[in-house]
């Protein structure tokens, strides 16, 4: 078990260098730098000297060969150092601070309301015998999939906000200002949980242990919790990076709706800014929250089914 | 009876006009019955108190009105500090604020200022002679975002203080348009405890000023709160109120999608919208909320030519550019109400601009003529050619304002009905030094420069500076140069025109539009009015 967690951490540690490395050669590899996209283009960009641009570069360190440029910045990443904003002079650590609560409270929230309802309707879609009613259900998870982020939450501030005046459009003081942004958050990753469970409850519905605790005389409810939800829930399970990721991605655009100041927000201007501390200040976070929740996947899957054994070289057996 | 009819007509029109921003625009018919229509409300008097909020696009992250250039994040940070002098905005006159009173030396190098006495900063310092020297003793030392400021002061050669309440501020060579730049946010006063800090600290914690309104609390990309200095009493001779500010608190929330500001302000949900474009106007009217615009001065939306290239080295070509385009169909077409087909280089407000509207006007027969006389004639598929090659200019143009992608689709369409191609090319923002240097372009779209003095033609146009567009030595360069050593304001005047003229006439830039912003306004907000420089000034601003 120790070997075993040991090993993992050395791969997390190689998915954190990748993570970084390959975010850095991205920006390195878009035309323009930090200096260009910060004088912007136009008359007033127009009217900065060569000499000026030059004079900026050497003072933000970009005149610099790329690897230099790499090497400084990965040593000071390993000290947990990632620098300050090149768009704003602010650190990177602060900036992170400021956002990570916001968009915590935002994915946690959607991620338990998606557990809810996507469970709900996995359950209520495989418990029922009237055919259509299963189909209706089944074809729900889907259909919601489909449907971008961004309508969902223009339509709930549509209605919610600007029609009917329940909750404010935008802010995030208060649980108010959260239902709206969570909720359309929840929409896509409660339809992933729908349809994975719902497809592994089925196929544990038709197993013989099913049958035979059936037979032993386990009502249907028993049957359904107890032994089916069990076994069905371990894929579920399993794709919760994958709902991590999903919720990560989706902040961006849910906080971009509802003018949330979160990670997502900070990516997307970073990014627009090739602002390089900030960018992979975001992208190694983004990175390890994936390896921990990964891992506690792993860790968690033992206790589901008994079945699985964690050795020390090659994940789960 | 007849109120229903003249909703659901509001709305159709609404839907028509608005189809990108359908989902959001289509207005509850609430909005519809709750309107206090009047814009502003001459019959009510003023009354203090009250908060205003008000929902910009974007956050520049920086809470330095020194270093921000971007027009949304100064919303709120130029009611935070003063300047040494204020500008007419429908006059362009300079007049006085911090300073009392100013000369300019005859060689337009040095300019004393005597500050006006009992000023003091919102940390209860007082402003001297020497806060004023410290205070522009940084700004050459300002980083990246402050380009503007730092290119104000351009050869700053040091301020002297004179007396405690005078300072002289120098410049190594002539700098006549310095004046002008006392009036804006890039070069307002600011403590010398803040002038001491490094731009970053000072972006992070923002600066302590003499303005009305003190900033409270800054959340970058979030929201900026400002409370009112009780004990101010130095406002710009332009204000009409005397003492502090009306309104006790002014809340600034950064809303990045244009659906959810309209929205947010027919809804009342905040007082006031930024960025508004032409297709939400009707939804705003319709919700009973006023439409505040302003034409930024200096130089607007423009095509401007690469004069080295082969083609466009026969000023024939560019002139058949010039009015190849029907500069009013563009405007009602494409920007927001209110936008002036330009009729100079320079935009109509802008001081020393001069009217050349008749060169200006659209003939598409006139242009036909230019080309046949510079030899290019009409190929097969209405693409004129000479020598075998095509009249194709490749047109570079950056998405970072909405309306310019219909603006050139449309200026297309209107040079191709003369046999002009214009191959569009959209390129990054960061593209944009390494464009300039490399000169790879025909034609470059946008081009606006917002300065309200004509010292912007020698920024952007002088061949001893940038350059961008490759303008050839001319006499042109003199008269920029003398324009900006004239410290007689006619004498100037008389000089700009003439380049003015120059400029236009040889087509190095084609003018096509003025540049205007227009904010959405709650019928319940008045008094909130421009400032010379597309800032606003909230200190008159009132709610009923």
């Amino acid at each position: 078990m120790r070997l075993y967690v040991l090993h993992r951490m050395g791969q997390a540690a190689v998915v954190l260098w990748a993570a970084y490395t390959v975010s850095f050669l991205i920006l390195v590899l878009l035309p323009g730098d930090a200096i260009a996209a910060l004088t912007g283009a136009g008359g007033a960009a127009a009217s900065v000297s060569p000499e000026r641009l030059a004079e900026l570069r050497r003072e933000y360190g970009v005149d610099k060969p790329v690897l230099v440029q790499y090497g400084t910045h990965l040593a000071d990443a390993v000290r947990g150092d990632f620098g300050a904003s090149f768009a704003t002079g602010r650190p990177v650590g602060s900036l992170i601070a400021e956002a990570l609560p916001q968009t915590l409270t935002l994915t946690l929230t959607a991620l338990a309301l998606a557990l809810v309802l996507g469970a709900g309707v996995a359950l209520a879609a495989t418990y029922g015998s009237r055919p259509w009613l299963r189909q209706l259900l089944l074809s729900l998870p889907p259909l919601v999939g489909s449907v971008p982020a961004f309508w969902v939450g223009l339509m709930l501030i549509q209605f919610l906000s600007f029609r009917f005046r329940i909750f404010p459009a935008f802010g995030d003081d208060g649980w108010r200002g959260l239902v709206l942004p969570a909720l359309t958050l929840a929409v896509p990753t409660a339809a992933i949980v729908a349809q994975v469970l719902a497809r592994s409850l089925t196929t544990a519905l038709a197993e013989p242990y099913v049958r035979t605790a059936r037979a032993k005389g386990a009502g249907p409810v028993r049957v359904h919790l107890r032994h089916a939800l069990r076994n069905a829930s371990l894929p579920a399970l399993t794709v919760a990076g994958l709902l991590v990721g999903g919720l990560l991605a989706n902040s961006v655009l849910v906080e971009t709706v509802f003018s949330r100041n979160g990670l997502g927000r900070v990516i997307v201007a970073a990014v627009t800014a090739q602002d390089v501390p900030v960018v992979q200040g975001v992208v190694v976070l983004s990175a390890a929250v994936f390896v921990v929740v990964n891992l506690i996947v792993d860790l968690l899957s033992p206790l589901v089914d008994p079945r699985i054994v964690l050795t020390g070289t090659g994940g789960r057996t | 009876m007849s109120r229903t009819p003249v909703c659901r007509t509001a709305r159709r029109g609404r839907r028509l006009h608005a189809l990108p921003i359908a989902l959001v625009a289509l207005l509850p018919l609430a909005a519809c019955a709750s309107g206090g229509a009047d814009d502003d409300g001459g019959a009510t008097t003023a009354r203090p108190g009250g908060t205003l909020t008000f929902a910009v696009a974007t956050d520049a992250g920086c809470a330095d009105p020194q270093q921000v250039g971007s027009s949304d994040t100064l919303y709120s940070l130029r009611q935070t500090v003063d300047s040494l002098t204020d500008q007419n905005p429908e006059t362009g006159e300079i007049v006085p604020w911090l300073a009392a009173s100013w000369e300019v030396s005859k060689d337009a190098k040095t300019f004393t200022f005597r500050l006006r006495p009992g000023v003091t900063f919102s940390d209860g310092t007082p402003l001297t002679a020497q806060a004023v020297k410290d205070s522009f003793d940084a700004v050459p030392k300002l980083g990246a975002l402050a380009v503007q400021a730092t290119g104000y002061v351009e050869g700053y050669a040091g301020t002297e203080v004179v007396d405690d309440l005078t300072a002289a501020i120098s410049f190594k060579q002539p700098n006549a348009q310095f004046l002008q730049a006392t009036t804006t946010s890039a070069l307002a006063v600011v403590s010398s405890a803040s002038a001491k800090r490094t731009p970053q600290e000072r972006c992070t914690d923002g600066v302590v000023g003499t303005g009305p309104f003190v900033l409270a609390d800054y959340t970058p990309n979030q929201s900026a709160t400002l409370t009112r200095r009780d004990d101010y009493a130095w406002g710009s001779s332009l204000w009409k109120k005397e003492g502090a500010a009306y309104l006790d608190k002014l809340v600034f929330t950064v809303v990045p999608e244009s659906g959810v500001r309209t929205g947010s302000l027919t809804s009342g949900q905040v007082d006031a919208i930024g960025r508004l474009a032409q297709a939400e106007e009707a939804a705003i009217k319709g919700a009973g909320a006023g439409l505040v615009g302003y034409t930024i001065p200096g130089i607007g939306y423009n095509l401007g030519l690469n004069s080295s290239k082969p083609a466009l080295q026969d000023v024939k070509v560019r002139q058949a550019v010039k009015v190849a385009i029907n500069r009013k169909q563009i405007v009602e077409t494409v920007f927001s109400s209110g936008t002036r087909p330009a009729t100079s280089v320079l935009a109509e407000n802008t001081p020393g601009y001069t009217d050349l509207s008749a060169e200006l006007a659209y003939d598409s027969e006139q242009a036909k003529k230019l080309l046949d006389d510079a030899g290019w004639t009409p190929g097969p598929d209405g693409i004129r050619t000479k020598d075998g090659a095509k009249l194709t200019l490749k047109t570079v143009w950056f998405s970072n304002v909405a309306v310019f992608k219909p603006a050139l689709e449309l200026l297309q369409q209107q040079l191709k009905d003369v046999g002009i191609d214009l191959a569009l090319t959209e390129l990054q923002v960061a593209q944009f030094p390494a464009l300039l240097k490399s000169g790879d372009f025909d034609a470059f779209w946008g081009g606006n420069y917002n300065r309200a003095d004509p010292d912007a033609l020698r920024t952007l146009y002088s061949t001893k500076l940038v350059n961008a567009y490759r303008v050839p030595a001319s006499p042109l360069d003199a008269l920029l140069d003398q324009q900006a050593a004239e410290p007689d304001p006619a004498r100037r005047d008389g000089l700009v025109a003439e380049a003015q003229r120059l400029i236009v006439t040889n087509a190095y830039v084609v003018p096509v539009v003025d540049q205007r912003t227009v904010l959405g306004v709650s019928g319940k907000v008045h008094d909130l009015r421009f400032a010379g420089s597309g800032d606003i000034h909230l200190h008159d601003a009132w709610k009923s």
